[in-house]
């Protein structure tokens, strides 16, 4: 005869369903793992050809480029992704995520305008990396927590490339938008289903 | 006021362990409890509680659960005024949706008292 489980067990067990379920109801799990990898690999080309290029405004075109791919990636894997989980994107929490990770990705593209006229290249690599990861924090919000940890880590080396010395561009270009791509995407991929 | 809380607290455990064992004292509380107690019906309201509404299909996903499963569970929920239910066509498809009411969002909160309640009381006993 098995033993009745204890009350208090019950309860914890109750308790633990409830966070589990607002988790899962309340998170846009679409973030794709395997697209982040893909646009890891990329960026880490795009940092090897990018060190190649004899202008800053060839160096830009490079990283121009590989933020196209890279949406072209990232989109298309995170539209996949969300089929597959039955994760709607222009509703529910995949809206609030779009909506909140949007705002950073304009104002980079709006300073990328302003710092290249005013030529401040090697300010480019540090607000990118800032706001790209400003992006994944707010968004992340609305996504489980590995998303908005991902988006302090690109803040983090973000700041090391604004404050640090102007050769370390490339370097941390290759560590972030490559290196914390592939990471916390193997990661994203193992843990939440692709 | 201490003794209040005490009380308060006690009460809440007296509750929870007729609930638990299914023989509620036959009480409005008590019938809630046991609405809100069962599985799918807790996962119902608790996804729409950290949502403005849910799509039939969203639910039956998240909670894994069959179309059956789910429409039974959802009606009693109806029925107690937890949720609210509509029904509408997007294009040619039809498209259920779900909403907690405030009396479900209250039901929940009772319940997670409710249990929070029982794990504080066993820990002190």
């Amino acid at each position: 005869m098995v033993a009745p489980r204890p009350l208090h067990d019950r309860a914890l067990d109750n308790l633990r369903f409830i966070r589990q379920t607002m988790e899962r109801a309340g998170s846009f799990t679409a973030v794709p793992g395997w697209g982040q990898v893909a646009v890891g690999v990329t960026a880490l080309l795009a940092a090897f050809l990018a060190t190649r290029q004899p202008t800053p405004e060839l160096w830009l075109a490079v990283w121009l480029g590989e933020a196209i791919v890279a949406l072209a990636i990232g989109g298309s894997a995170m539209v996949r992704k969300a089929y597959a989980v039955n994760d709607p994107i222009l509703s529910g929490p995949g809206r609030r995520f779009g909506l909140s990770f949007l705002p950073p990705m304009v104002v980079g593209g709006l300073l990328t305008v302003a710092l290249y006229r005013a030529g401040l290249w090697h300010a480019l690599p540090g607000t990118w990396l800032l706001l790209y990861g400003t992006g994944f924090v707010t968004g992340g919000a609305f996504s489980v927590r590995i998303v908005p940890v991902m988006g302090i880590c690109f803040m983090l080396v973000g700041a090391v490339a604004l404050f640090g010395p102007a050769a370390w561009g490339n370097w941390v270009m290759a560590a972030g938008f490559g290196g914390l791509h592939i990471a916390f995407g193997m990661i994203i991929a193992r843990r939440y289903g692709g | 006021m201490a003794k209040q809380g005490a009380a308060r607290k006690t009460e809440a455990v007296e509750h929870g362990l007729k609930s638990e064992r299914g023989v509620g004292g036959g009480g409005r509380a008590a019938e809630l409890d046991r609405l809100i107690h069962e599985r799918v019906r807790l996962g119902i309201v608790s996804a729409l509680a950290v949502n403005e509404s849910l799509s039939f299909n969203q639910l039956k996903a998240l909670l894994k659960t069959t179309d059956g499963n789910l429409s039974v569970h959802a009606r009693r929920l109806e029925e107690a005024q937890y949720i609210t239910c509509t029904k509408s066509f997007e294009g040619r498809i039809p498209k259920t949706e779900y909403r907690l009411t405030a009396a479900g969002r209250r039901a929940l909160e009772r319940y997670l008292d409710h249990m929070e309640a029982l794990i504080h009381a066993t820990r002190q006993g």
